[in-house]
């Protein structure tokens, strides 16, 4: 990989020894890839947040390096609500552990957003035709798939590598070549908006880590997106998809499959809920605005009888206190910075009723507890028992 | 003898050869608090990676395994060194980030090479020395 004198000099250590590390990963991720120099990014969204995933070693990785990042950096979400987590029921060791990982990120001049929809909170951030190099994997579909931004999957170092150095390798998803749909996916029924997890849940097991290009009924609305990409990202690794409206030419030989609306409801009845439920949780990814309003609407002047997250970015909820106030006026909680996915506090429940599609992938395996799912009406009505 | 190779991760060390002829999935393959290999299906099961030049095709698995590298050299039983045949991301990064020596670009016939021979890795000179 070419490098300029700037970046030769960062990389043989003149400019300190975090630079030199974080140089060395671009270096390494570039020559394994078959990059051909470093671009500049954007912004940089960090993975590697809750103490669940990196444990004592990420700590203290991340508290031993020096300097400040040189573009807008968010995180991914944590392990708990920051200000809330004894009512998650989280203990005081995991929750010290924490805040001193938040902490020592925030050193670093990286902001203590922790979530995965920085394009929710910080539209700017992200641009169509904008280098990003992005972590979370539902945020890395949106970005290339909404925005029309291109960014790789990133893990928690390269991420950090990629702020520090203000760069990410040219390589990947940054390259059109590589941003070429491989299979098509006509989807034969009209979908409801709680469809759009399953379609996805669906279709990333179908494709793995092809690109999709869809051809569906109507165009979807944005919190649709968000759910399709979300679940396709997590039941397969899908990092971008297209409609027919604005793709570009399918891959010579690209497969073809279909989805049924006979798919979609074998899914949802496989994964209907029961009376072993005994939480219900909401936004994943992070709830929008327009979420928040909806979920308030259903909840008016209703209590909830069952255990109920709203999971949601920090920056919404505060830009939404009277939304938020009404939904905690029914008993639901409103958790920010992290979600059911992420959190250990998920562990201590049964079985989770969720309204997503990637929630519903990741939730059995990574909180080892069942699955059920619905719309966002159905676990509305599930949390407050009222049929 | 010397052979040329590509350097990922800068550093020079010296120790007994450990060979695996299978990839290394760091989480789950190898305990972070002993260094020592615990999954029995895998081809080092029972032998302990601390102080050696670990010989392997390339990491695989989960992007946790590179914090546990980062770990087992915080306790000491990281590796003194690491020879890929094709580095990938997770063992790249681990050993980056933890300042083990790791280079790769070494042709595939290294993974015949005895345990216990005697290897320097200069990956800033991109040279590895085999004792004959």
């Amino acid at each position: 990989m070419h490098l300029s004198r700037e970046e030769e000099e960062a990389y043989q250590g003149e400019k300190g020894e975090s630079l030199r590390r974080a140089m060395e990963i671009l270096v390494a991720l570039g020559d394994i890839y078959g990059a051909d120099r470093l671009i500049p990014v954007r912004s940089v969204q960090v993975a590697g947040v809750s103490f669940k995933t990196i444990g004592e070693a990420g700590l203290e990785w991340i508290s031993d390096l020096q300097g400040k990042v040189l573009v807008p950096s968010v995180l991914n979400p944590a392990g708990m609500d920051l200000s809330r987590w004894r009512e998650m029921k989280i203990d005081e060791n995991f929750a010290k552990k924490q805040i001193e990982i938040v902490d020592a990120y925030k050193s670093l001049g990286i902001s203590p957003d922790c979530t995965c929809t920085p394009y929710q909170i910080r539209p700017d951030s992200a641009r169509k035709g904008d280098h990003l190099a992005w972590s979370e994997s539902s945020a890395v579909s949106f970005a290339n798939s909404v925005i029309g931004a291109k960014t790789n999957r990133e893990g928690g170092p390269s991420a950090l590598a990629a702020a520090l150095v203000g760069k990410t390798p040219r390589y990947g998803y940054h390259l059109d070549e590589n941003r070429v749909p491989t299979i098509k996916i006509s989807v034969e029924a009209d979908l409801e908006p709680s469809d759009f997890g399953l379609l996805g849940y669906i279709t990333g097991r179908e494709v793995g880590e092809g690109v999709p290009r869809f051809c569906l009924r109507r165009r979807p609305k944005v919190d649709e997106l968000k759910a399709l990409g979300a679940a396709m990202a997590a039941s397969g690794s899908v990092a971008l998809y297209y409609f027919d409206e604005d793709a570009p030419p399918l891959q010579k030989g690209a497969e073809e499959k279909s989805v049924t609306a006979e798919d979609l409801r074998a899914v949802r009845e496989e994964n209907a809920p029961d009376d072993e439920v005994d939480i219900v949780a909401v936004g994943c990814p992070h709830t929008s605005p327009k979420e928040l309003e909806e979920i308030a609407r259903l909840l008016d002047g209703k209590s909830v009888e069952r255990e109920f997250w709203i999971c949601t970015a920090r920056g919404i909820a505060e830009r939404c206190p009277k939304l938020v106030e009404k939904i905690e006026g029914s008993g639901a909680k409103v958790f920010c910075d992290t979600c059911m996915v992420v959190s250990p506090a998920s562990d201590q429940y049964k079985k989770m009723m969720v309204n997503s599609g990637k929630a519903l992938a990741y939730v059995p395996g990574l909180c080892k507890i069942k699955a059920a799912y619905g719309s966002t009406e159905e676990c509305v009505r599930a949390a407050t028992g009222r049929d | 003898m010397e052979v040329h190779c590509h350097r990922i991760s800068s550093g020079r060390a010296c120790g007994p050869a450990l060979v695996s002829r299978e990839p290394i999935s760091f989480l789950g393959t190898v305990d972070p608090d002993t260094g020592k290999v615990v999954d029995p299906k895998h081809q080092l099961f029972g032998k302990k990676v601390g102080g050696k030049v670990l010989i392997f095709p390339g990491g695989k698995g989960s992007t946790v395994g590179s914090y546990v590298i980062y770990q087992l050299k915080k306790r000491g039983f990281a590796p003194a060194a690491m020879i890929n045949v094709k580095s990938e991301p997770i063992v790249a990064v681990g050993a980056i980030i933890s300042g083990i020596p790791l280079v790769d670009g070494v042709s595939a016939e290294i993974l015949d090479l005895e345990d216990g021979t005697l290897v320097t890795v200069d990956a800033d000179g991109e040279r590895v020395m085999i004792d004959d």
